[in-house]
C-alpha cells in the first residue's frame, strides 16, 4: 500500500456518513490550538466513526492545522486507535500474566477457532472484533473475556463459546 | 456549597464521622443501626455486584428497613476472587459469592433477625471452616493497611465520606502551617521510595524538582498501570481517589506547580469515572483550583486518558503522550525534575506513592519511617494472583517474607495434587523466584538479590503446571509487541530473543541457542534506552538462572517437564497413571477420546484438537 498515494487521493469510505463528518469538524474546532489536543481528539473521533480510515484521519489533521505524518503517527502507535472497521461486538480476550497462567491462552485459541478468524480482527460478516488485551486489572476474577462493556469472570475455555454467542 | 474553609472541613469531618461511625463499631451516634457496605470494585461488578446491590437496596425497602439499614457501594475491597463481596457493620461481617436469590433470605434472616447466614459466608479453604468476621479471616488479619485503609469503608463517589475518614487533613495542614521545604522534608524523613517499580526516594525526586528553576511547573500521576497481572492502581483509584489527589495538592505545594495530570489507562473506565467524580467534587468543595482552603494556593488537576501502550509507564514516553504524541522515550538527562514536561520542571509519581502522601504529611515522616526494614520504609500493596487460594489485593509492611504472602495470607496453592513453583514478581520488568528463596522478605534490595524487582507489585504464583521456558516465552512476547521501535537493542533485540524461545518451546531447540539468549540479554540491558529494554531480558535471566534444566529438557530431550508446551506434548495416555476416571472423555471438545468404565480412555489423534482439555481435567498426570 502507497501510503503517501492514499493520503492525498483518499475519499472518505460510505460508512462515514456527513453527519459524522459534521461531528468531526466540530471536535476538531472544539481543540484547535490547544496543546496536547491529538489524542482525546481521536479518541472521540474513533467513538464517532468507529475507527480511523486514513481519510478520517487526514480530515482531522486538516481541521487541527497538524501535519498529516503527525496524525497517522499517533494513530499506528496506539493500541487503542484502530484503521480498519470494527464488528459489532467487539470481544478482548485478557492475556495479562495472570489470566495467562490459568488459562487465557486457551481461551484464544478456541476463540479463533470458533470464530475463524486470527486475534486483532473481524469476521467477515462484521459481527465479531477478536483482541487481545493486556491487562484489564481483574485478575482477581482470572481469565477474564470483555465482550462490548461486559467483563465475564472466571471464563474457561469450554465456556467462551457459549458465552460470545449470545451476543447476536 | 462552594470554598470551604479550614473550620467548614472540621464540620464536615464531624458531621460525616457521626454518620459512619457504625463502621467503626460505635453504634447509637449515626441515624442507622446496620451498614451494609457492598464492593463495586471491577472484579465485583463482573461477578454482578451491581444487580446485586439492586436487589438489596430493593429489598430492604419492601421490608420496611430502609430507614435503619443503609446500603453503601464501595470500592474495591481487595478479595476479588470472592466477588461479589459485603461487610456488614457494626459486627463486620463478612459476606462473599452473593447472588441476587440470596438477598430476600440475608435481608430477613440477618437484618431483621441478626442471624449470619452460614452458607454466605467465607469458607477458609484449609479448614473448610466458615469464619464469620472479617478480622478474623487470615487474608485479611495479617494485612496492615496504609495506602488502602479506607477499602470496605466508604462510598468513593462521596466526598464528604473521605473527609470523615480523615480525609484531606494532610492537604490542610501542608496548605496552612507547612512551608514548601518542611512538606520535601517530611517526605524525606518517611523514607518513601517509588512505588512504580523503580523505588527512587520520593523526597528527593521532590528536592530535586523544588530546586528547579522555572514559573511553571507540574505534577502529574501514573495511573498508566500496565505491568500485566499487577491491579493496585486501579484499586486505590476505584476504592478512595480523593486519596491521590490530595496526595498530588500536598506535591504541588511542595514544588510550586499550580497545574497536574493523572494519565490513565483507557482499560480502566471505572477508575476514570471515579476519578473524575472525585476531582468534580473537590473542586465543588474549592479543595482544588484557585485558593484552595482561603490559603491562596490554587492546583489545578484534570485526566489525561491514554490510548494503550505499554512504554506510556515510563516517565519520559507519558510526558510525550500527553503532549499529544507518539509516547516514545527520551534519553535522561535531563531529568523530569528539571525538564519534563513542555520541558518545564515536573514531578510524577505512581497511584500508590501519591496515596502514600497525605496520611505522612497527617501522622509526620517518622510514624511512616517506623514501618518496614532499613531500606524500605512503609507498607506495599501486591496483587496476588496466579495459582493462589487467596486471589487479592494484600498490602503488607515492608519486610514481610514472600513465604508468609503466598502461604499465610494467600492461603497457598489450590489445587491438592499440584506443587508450588515460582512467583513472578516484577512483570515483564522482573523474575521468578523459586521455592528455596521464598523467605526473601518485601524489600527493595532484597528482592533484586533474589532476581526479581520489587516492580508495581503484581505477584504471581505458579504451581508445577506452569512451564517456565513458556513463561519467559510469554514476558519477551509482552516487551517485544510493546517495544516502541525508537533503539535497536530493545526493537530488534527482543525480537530475536523472542524467536529463539518460539523455537525452544516448539521443540527446535539446540544448545547453542540458551548461549545466544544470554548474550543478546546482556547486549539489551546494556545498550537500551529506557527501563523496558533494560529490564525487559530479565524474566528470561530469572529462569535461566533457577530453571536452567527446565530449559535443557525442551532442547535436548525435547520434553516439556510441565507438560504445557503443546508441540513437546503427544497426547497419549499413560496406562500406568490412568485410573480410569473418564474425566478427560467427559471433558473433551470434540470426542476425541473414547472411554468406557473400568478401561483407560483412549486419544484418537485425528480427531484431536491439542486444546489440553484433558490434560487439565487430569488429576493424576496420566496424559503426556
Amino acid at each position: 500500500m502507497s501510503l503517501a498515494y492514499e493520503l492525498t487521493q483518499a475519499t472518505l469510505p460510505d460508512d462515514v456518513t456527513p453527519e459524522m463528518v459534521a461531528q468531526i469538524d466540530d471536535i476538531c474546532a472544539a481543540h484547535r490550538g490547544k496543546p496536547g489536543a491529538l489524542i482525546p481528539v481521536l479518541q472521540k473521533c474513533q467513538g464517532v466513526v468507529g475507527y480511523l480510515p486514513v481519510p478520517v484521519q487526514e480530515r482531522i489533521a486538516e481541521k487541527l492545522g497538524v501535519p498529516g505524518h503527525e496524525v497517522f503517527g499517533v494513530t499506528t502507535f496506539y493500541s487503542f486507535f484502530s484503521m480498519e472497521p470494527r464488528g459489532r461486538h467487539v470481544i478482548r480476550v485478557c492475556m495479562g500474566t495472570a489470566c495467562y497462567v490459568r488459562g487465557g491462552k486457551e481461551v484464544l485459541e478456541r476463540l479463533e477457532r470458533h470464530l475463524n478468524v486470527p486475534v486483532d480482527s473481524t469476521t467477515e460478516d462484521r459481527r465479531f472484533t477478536l483482541e487481545q488485551v493486556r491487562c484489564l486489572g481483574a485478575c482477581g476474577v482470572a481469565p477474564v473475556v470483555v465482550a462490548n462493556q461486559d467483563t465475564h469472570r472466571k471464563v474457561m475455555a469450554d465456556k467462551v463459546v457459549d458465552l460470545v454467542e449470545q451476543y447476536d | 456549597m462552594s470554598q470551604l474553609t479550614i473550620n467548614d472541613l472540621a464540620q464536615i469531618q464531624e458531621q460525616s464521622k457521626q454518620a459512619q461511625a457504625l463502621r467503626h463499631g460505635q453504634t447509637g451516634v449515626g441515624p442507622q443501626r446496620m451498614h451494609l457496605l457492598i464492593c463495586g470494585g471491577t472484579g465485583c461488578q463482573a461477578a454482578g455486584s451491581v444487580a446485586v446491590n439492586a436487589a438489596l437496596v430493593a429489598e430492604i425497602a419492601k421490608q420496611g428497613l430502609a430507614e435503619e439499614v443503609a446500603v453503601v457501594e464501595t470500592g474495591c475491597n481487595g478479595f476479588c476472587a470472592l466477588g461479589p463481596v459485603m461487610v456488614s457493620y457494626p459486627e463486620g461481617i463478612f459476606y462473599v459469592n452473593l447472588e441476587e436469590k440470596d438477598i430476600p433470605e440475608l435481608v430477613t434472616s440477618y437484618c431483621v433477625n441478626g442471624e449470619p447466614v452460614e452458607r454466605l459466608l467465607y469458607k477458609d479453604p484449609g479448614t473448610k471452616k466458615r469464619i464469620p468476621h472479617m478480622r478474623d479471616i487470615p487474608f485479611f488479619a495479617l494485612q496492615r493497611l496504609i495506602t488502602l485503609k479506607n477499602r470496605s469503608l466508604l462510598d468513593a463517589e462521596k466526598i464528604d465520606e473521605y473527609i470523615g475518614q480523615g480525609g484531606y487533613q494532610g492537604m490542610a495542614k501542608a496548605l496552612k502551617e507547612m512551608t514548601p521545604e518542611d512538606i520535601v522534608a517530611e517526605v524525606k524523613k518517611s523514607g518513601l521510595r517509588g512505588r512504580g517499580g523503580a523505588g527512587f526516594p520520593t523526597g528527593l525526586k521532590w528536592e530535586f524538582c523544588q530546586k528547579a528553576a522555572g514559573e511553571t511547573k507540574f505534577v502529574l500521576c501514573n495511573a498508566d498501570e500496565g505491568d500485566p497481572g499487577a491491579f493496585m492502581d486501579r484499586s486505590i483509584l476505584e476504592a478512595d481517589p480523593h486519596s491521590v489527589v490530595e496526595g498530588m495538592v500536598i506535591a504541588a505545594k511542595a514544588i510550586g506547580s499550580h497545574h497536574g495530570y493523572v494519565y490513565c489507562r483507557a482499560e480502566y473506565p471505572l477508575a476514570v469515572h471515579r476519578l473524575q467524580l472525585a476531582i468534580d467534587q473537590a473542586k465543588e468543595y474549592g479543595l482544588l483550583g484557585p485558593d484552595i482552603l482561603g490559603t491562596g494556593f490554587s492546583f489545578d488537576l484534570q485526566i489525561y486518558q491514554g490510548a494503550g501502550a505499554f512504554v506510556c509507564g515510563e516517565e519520559t514516553a507519558l510526558m510525550r503522550s500527553i503532549e499529544g504524541k507518539r509516547g516514545m522515550p527520551r534519553p535522561r538527562p535531563p531529568f523530569p525534575a528539571q525538564a519534563g514536561l513542555w520541558n518545564k520542571p515536573t514531578i510524577l509519581n505512581n497511584v500508590e506513592t501519591w496515596a502514600n502522601i497525605p496520611q505522612i504529611i497527617t501522622n509526620g515522616g517518622d510514624w511512616y519511617a517506623s514501618i518496614g526494614t532499613e531500606g524500605s520504609k512503609g507498607t506495599k500493596v501486591f496483587a496476588l494472583t496466579g495459582h493462589v487460594n487467596n486471589i487479592g489485593l494484600v498490602e503488607v509492611p515492608m519486610g514481610t517474607p514472600l513465604r508468609t504472602i503466598i502461604y499465610d495470607i494467600g492461603e497457598g496453592i489450590p489445587k491438592k495434587h499440584r506443587k508450588f513453583k515460582a512467583v513472578q514478581l516484577g512483570g515483564p520488568s522482573g523474575g521468578c523466584i523459586p521455592e528455596e528463596h521464598l523467605d526473601t522478605i518485601c524489600d527493595y534490595e532484597a528482592i533484586v538479590k533474589a532476581g526479581a524487582i520489587m516492580g508495581s507489585g503484581g505477584m504471581i504464583v505458579m504451581d508445577d503446571s506452569t512451564c517456565m521456558v513458556d513463561m519467559a516465552r510469554f514476558f519477551m512476547d509482552f516487551v517485544q509487541e510493546e517495544s516502541c521501535g525508537k533503539c535497536t537493542p530493545c526493537r530488534e533485540g527482543t525480537r530475536r530473543m523472542l524467536q529463539i524461545l518460539e523455537k525452544i518451546t516448539e521443540g527446535k531447540g539446540e544448545l547453542a541457542d540458551i548461549e545466544t539468549l544470554e548474550e543478546l540479554a546482556g547486549m539489551i540491558q546494556e545498550a537500551s534506552l529506557c527501563g523496558l529494554g533494560q529490564t525487559g531480558p530479565n524474566p528470561v535471566l530469572s529462569t535461566l538462572r533457577y530453571f536452567r534444566e527446565e530449559y535443557l529438557a525442551h532442547v535436548v530431550d525435547k520434553k516439556c517437564p510441565a507438560r504445557s508446551c503443546v508441540a513437546l506434548l503427544e497426547f497419549k495416555v499413560d496406562l500406568d497413571k490412568c485410573k480410569m476416571c473418564g474425566l478427560c472423555f467427559k471433558n473433551c471438545p470434540v470426542d476425541a477420546i473414547s472411554w468406557k468404565k473400568k478401561e483407560p480412555a483412549v486419544i484418537h489423534l485425528d480427531k484431536c484438537i491439542k486444546c489440553k482439555t484433558c490434560l487439565e481435567n487430569c488429576k493424576y498426570d496420566a496424559i503426556y
